[in-house]
């Protein structure tokens, strides 16, 4: 076995990139802003930097590890050097930390507290920039950038969007899109997973608390408010409750003391979705049109596809997302009951920032009405629940409400990649026997690889399927669709790497544990539901009979 | 022009052009480097092509040459001469005479009295000491060099591709091609130490070595002519004065590693660099030099220009090579190395264009020849842009290990205006300073490390005893602060502040501790920056801080400069025995700081004053001076 000698202790070699994966193995916190292992290592922080025996400094992010190496991480030299970078960071950061929405979560600050900077001996010199607001989504203040670069290359490298990049030389050097454009006008998809990797308080999600604190304090409302499937996982993460448990229950007793009015599941709404698209797919199938489908669940999906690959835009599934198909149904239903006079307001609580642009788009108005009015992240009712002065983790676990508050196993996975597919096609071979789920489950449609296959027998016909997560990963589909190169039935796209549980709304730090976690918390709850398929959801049933009759196109389908 | 597809057809017309240049009556080369030309030499060219031309016994040879009788005159533009200082200079061949400061009306004398008669017109002679050197090569700037790498520079003309050729061009390439194989040319470089000029010194060699050791096949060859460090010019000259022997030095590279294609990256500042070596590389492609299958060989080179877009960090090879692809120009953190991963992800060997210039004459006399040139270790010639206080400023080339002594009183002439000397800052921007106990230290890569300082590119800024040592540090850091291309906090942030400080200092703000922070910031910036250009942008302050430390100590107790140049700190006053009360200074002043009584000494008060120094202009007596 390889060793190298780091503070005097021997660490093995076991085939790591570079030295500061050795590093951390050792149990060493070395502090980075710009490194991340899932993107290309950039070496600008230079907060890792590591002392070798004949007392040269360098980083170990981009340094490889060699057998025999002898560093040092924590010498008086490296001290000094981490906590003059950190102050000259610090010198020209906006320092408004006690209002910033990043308090408690920045990561500039907490090493600062860790490495203990307790001056700035330089002025604050930089020129104030204002503010980009223009996106639904996020809000961009160049005054907090550390210009670690993270989510340029989150942007570009992982998402294959790109319109975030360096713009000026040297300490006037400042991330922006193109062309001094704003945010509105690029290319931007709003998937907000430059805000998840952000240190700082530079990109934060547009926010909407105030506006649903004002709804719900107004008696003349009606506040209904929907549970996407990936929130309940991630919603304890801020209130010391372990990584990826079911909140639901904790959340839903919250948001009563909150002043919601119903509180009901967006995967109510999933179940809808699962009849609807597996429908469709069957139609598509038999006439050949239009294949393959491409699922329609996931917005930041639907704004790349549309922006960079407009040609396929036939292809994307009718259906609109659940959240859409929730929200028009509450309307409607609102429309029909001549009772309440009360103006009802549907809020969604979501993973996810590019969710805060779906709603706005036109095919989600019915006469002239928003079918969801607001959009809350998982970060944003974390700050509700804060403000409203309640500990989630002393909450009881208190039931949805009905009818819509009941759901299936397969909605439940929604949140994560791979999910919607499994849950058509429990659909689709419609049993609940053990075996074939599990047969199910096995084919290929689980797992976090940026492009997963299959092939599934659907009686005479085998259906070939493609999952994908993370668009960088989508565009290599497209282009390859495009030549010809592969053929598929059905392909399922999620805009974030590993679905919605890593959405751009999720409280952050999302470190590797907490994907895992919560990942496997979307998995939990469906292996404890007792009704595993969509169709066998009795209140979905009974809306067909009901409310959805003869509705089906006008509230669960868009025309594209 | 005919292609020449084969070695003999490239020797026959070597002989044959070499024996028009041997036959030719007279030669009259007129320096069209950047400096001479903005000294007006292009009218010179042209008014000496009318007068040559409208001669009836004048005929058209190659190029614009006129042939004259029973042999020609050719009248060239030639590249730079290197003696920058007394340009525009005018060479007539073959007698040798160099013709300094030549002004468009001077051209009818030189067609009529030299040309003509064969007189020398001795107003334009070069004089040093008295004495007047009508002979170029016995001029001290000249004697005292050793011209390899710039032979041709100033001799030929630098657009036609037939006077490269008369003078040997492209024959290292063939030799290359037929008589060696791709590796022992690469064992040929490697062997002869050769070292690359654009700062670093790591071995040719042994890079040309890696890339052809490369398991990809796909090879890239890359010159960088982004010479951005401030006052210097050797890069440039070259690909004026000379462009063959570059394109030369890069296809023998090619030929090496194994590389099909290459590129040269010049600065946008360069516009007749590029337009040179455009014109070179299009003849090179017409006549069959360049492209596929040259000399009839398998050996196949394209060669593209990549203009860069005036950042000079993009001199480092990452930011290059990321430029070249249409990247931001930053630098990237290796490993992998350029010989690795270069550009387009390909193993890619990248030099200077001097470096590359250097390679036909490896090729030509051989490793062994090369070694016997300066020091064993760092071989060769090295070319230097001598500038500043020195009295001949230019272009100048010398065995490495020459003194600093001999470049600056021998070949510089001493300091101008006989100062004394203080300082050369040697490297640019990355560099430090050298002072008068360094003078008998050798240039070359080695010996100038151990002094904390590095040969750089090559420029070498002079400064004589009225240089404030302070301000060259604010100078030279705002000169990086601007440049820096904002990746890596230390050079992004550090340098910024860093500048602050000596800002702060040169206005006579500053204090001892700003002192201590400017040493505490470099440490930093030096230890923990990413690249090359960041980890020695601290160097002048740290230089001048070692050497000059008292200097900026006046600076911030004393509040003094001592050279008067921090105006901030000057302080005038007026000589109540010379000063006879006109008046004039008081009303040149805009503050008002001046008050007296007419036919009465008038006296200034300092803590009105602006500094301005209109008063010492508007006085007719001399009466305002600066207390020292």
């Amino acid at each position: 076995m390889k060793y190298i000698t780091i503070n005097n202790r021997k660490v093995p070699l076991e085939g790591e990139k570079n030295l500061l994966s050795v590093i951390r193995k050792a149990g060493i916190d070395l502090p980075t802003f710009c490194y991340h292992s899932e993107l290309s290592t950039y070496g600008a922080c230079r907060m890792c930097v590591v002392e070798d025996d004949r007392g040269k400094v360098f980083a170990s992010c981009s340094e490889v590890p060699k057998e025999g190496m002898v560093i040092y991480t924590n010498t008086p030299k490296l001290q000094h050097h981490r906590k003059l970078i950190l102050e000259l960071l610090l010198a020209s950061h906006c320092r408004d930390c006690t209002t910033c929405r990043a308090n408690g979560t920045c990561e500039l600050q907490k090493l600062a507290t860790q490495l203990g900077v307790d001056r700035v001996r330089f002025e604050n010199t930089k020129e104030i920039q204002p503010l980009d607001t223009s996106s639904n989504c996020v809000v961009i203040d160049p005054n907090k950038c550390i210009l670690c670069g993270d989510c340029v290359r989150t942007c570009e490298e992982i998402q294959g969007v790109g319109v975030l990049n360096f713009a000026y030389r040297g300490s006037k050097m400042r991330v922006m899109p193109a062309f001094n454009k704003q945010m509105s006008e690029t290319d931007c998809v709003g998937c907000g997973q430059c805000r998840v990797v952000c240190p700082t308080g530079a990109i934060t999600i547009k926010s909407n608390v105030h506006s649903v604190w004002e709804a719900i304090a107004d008696k003349n409302k009606r506040v209904v408010v929907q549970i996407a499937p990936a929130v309940r996982v991630a919603i304890g993460d801020k209130f010391g409750i372990p990584k990826g448990e079911n909140s639901l229950g904790k959340l839903a007793a919250a948001l009563r003391r909150m002043g919601f009015d119903e509180i009901y599941d967006t995967n109510f709404g999933a179940d809808l979705t699962v009849m609807e698209e597996s429908k469709e797919l069957v139609e598509r199938l038999e006439s050949g049109e239009n294949l393959p489908l491409f699922t329609s669940c996931c917005p930041g999906w639907i704004n790349f596809c549309e922006k960079k690959f407009p040609q396929f835009r036939k292809n994307i599934s009718t259906c609109r997302s659940p959240q859409q198909m929730f929200g028009a149904l509450i309307k409607e239903e609102a429309r029909m009951n001549k009772e309440d006079t009360r103006e009802t307001i549907v809020v969604s609580i979501m993973p996810c920032t590019a969710k805060k642009d779906e709603i706005v788009r036109p095919e989600h108005f019915t006469d002239g009405v928003q079918d969801v009015d607001f959009v809350l992240t998982t970060t944003e009712v974390t700050r509700m629940i804060q403000e409203g002065g309640i500990d989630l983790s002393r909450m009881p676990s208190e039931s949805l409400d009905m009818p819509f508050g009941l759901a299936s196993g397969s909605a439940a996975i929604f949140g994560v990649t791979g999910g919607v597919t499994e849950a058509v096609l429990r659909k689709l071979i419609n049993s609940n026997k053990i075996e074939d789920l599990e047969q199910i489950s096995f084919c290929g449609v689980r797992g976090v690889e940026g492009v997963k296959e299959c092939t599934v027998q659907l009686g005479e016909r085998e259906v070939r399927i493609a999952i994908v997560n993370g668009l960088k990963s989508a565009e290599e589909i497209l282009l390859k669709l495009e030549k010809g190169e592969v053929h598929y039935d059905f392909v399922e796209v999620m805009a974030c790497k590993r679905g919605c549980i890593a959405g751009g709304g999720q409280p952050t730090p999302i470190g590797p544990r907490t994907k895992q976690a919560r990942y496997d918390g979307m998995y939990n709850i469906d292996k404890a539901a007792q009704i595993k398929l969509s169709n066998e959801n009795p209140i979905v049933q009974s809306l067909y009979e009901g409310i959805l009759k003869g509705k089906e196109h006008k509230l669960l389908h868009n025309e594209h | 022009m005919e292609r020449i597809d084969s070695r003999g057809k490239l020797q026959a017309l070597q002989k044959d052009t070499k024996q028009i240049v041997d036959n030719s009556k007279c030669r009259i080369l007129i320096c069209a480097g950047t400096g001479c030309l903005a000294g007006g030499s292009g009218q010179i060219y042209e008014k000496i092509c009318k007068m040559v031309e409208n001669d009836p016994n004048v005929e058209v040879c190659f190029g614009p040459e006129i042939a004259h009788g029973d042999g020609p005159i050719e009248v060239k533009k030639s590249g730079c001469h290197g003696f920058c200082e007394m340009g525009p200079l005018v060479r007539i061949e073959p007698m040798g005479i160099l013709y300094t400061k030549v002004s468009v009306d001077d051209c009818e004398a030189i067609y009529e009295q030299t040309i003509k008669k064969g007189e020398v017109l001795h107003h334009l002679l070069y004089k040093q000491d008295g004495v007047e050197y009508p002979k170029q090569e016995e001029i001290p700037f000249y004697k005292k060099q050793t011209r390899l790498v710039l032979e041709n520079c100033g001799h030929i003309d630098a657009e036609h591709i037939e006077d490269a050729i008369a003078h040997g061009g492209y024959q290292a390439l063939a030799k290359a091609l037929f008589d060696m194989t791709p590796d022992e040319v690469v064992e040929e470089i490697y062997e002869s130490n050769l070292r690359g000029r654009g700062g670093g010194g790591f071995q040719t060699g042994y890079k040309w070595k890696q890339v052809a050791r490369q398991p990809e096949k796909i090879r890239y060859i890359v010159c960088n002519g982004d010479e951005g460090d401030p006052g210097a010019f050797m890069d440039r000259s070259i690909m004026e004065g000379d462009p063959h022997k570059m394109i030369e030095g890069m296809m023998i590279a090619a030929y090496a590693v194994g590389a099909q294609e290459g590129y040269v990256y010049v600065r946008a500042e360069y516009p007749l660099a590029i337009n040179r070596l455009k014109k070179a590389i299009a003849d090179a492609t017409a006549c069959g030099l360049l492209g596929d299958n040259i000399l009839g060989t398998d050996f196949s080179f394209q060669l593209h220009i990549n203009r860069g877009a005036g950042a000079f960090v993009c001199g480092e090879g990452s930011a290059l090579t990321a430029s070249i692809e249409g990247s931001r120009g930053m630098p990237r953190v290796k490993p992998p190395r350029t010989v690795e991963q270069g550009l387009f992800g390909k193993p890619t060997v990248l030099n200077n264009v001097e470096t590359y210039a250097n390679v036909p004459m490896i090729i030509n006399k051989g490793a062994a020849w090369y070694k016997t040139i300066g020091p064993e270790k760092s071989p060769g010639t090295k070319a230097f842009a001598l500038t500043g206080s020195v009295k001949n400023t230019g272009l100048i080339e010398v065995p490495m290990g020459t003194t600093l002594k001999e470049v600056i009183y021998d070949i510089g002439g001493g300091i101008k205006g006989d100062a004394k000397f203080k300082a050369v800052q040697i490297g640019g921007p990355s560099g430090g300073c050298l002072i008068t106990p360094h003078l008998d230290i050798n240039l070359d890569f080695d010996s100038l490390k151990k002094m904390g300082a590095m040969i750089g590119s090559g420029g070498l800024v002079v400064m004589d005893e009225n240089t404030c040592m302070v301000e060259v540090a604010r100078f030279f850091m705002n000169f990086t602060q601007n440049e820096s291309c904002g990746k890596c906090v230390p050079c992004r942030e550090g340098t910024k502040r860093m500048l602050e400080i000596l800002e702060r200092i040169v206005k006579g703000n500053g204090t001892l501790e700003d002192l201590d922070m400017l040493e505490e910031l470099a440490q930093t910036i030096s230890e923990t920056a990413l690249c090359g250009l960041g980890k020695s942008a601290a160097l002048p302050v740290v230089s001048t801080l070692k050497l000059f430390r008292k200097e900026y100590e006046e600076h911030v107790v004393e509040k003094k400069c001592a050279s008067h140049t921090c105006s901030a700190l000057r302080k005038y006053a007026i000589n109540p025995e010379v000063c006879k009360g006109c008046s004039k200074c008081a009303r040149n002043c805009p503050v008002g700081a001046i008050s007296g009584e007419i036919k009465k000494p008038f006296t200034i008060n300092s803590s009105v004053c602006i500094k301005c120094g209109a008063c010492e202009s508007a006085c007719p007596f001399g009466a305002v001076y600066i207390e020292s």
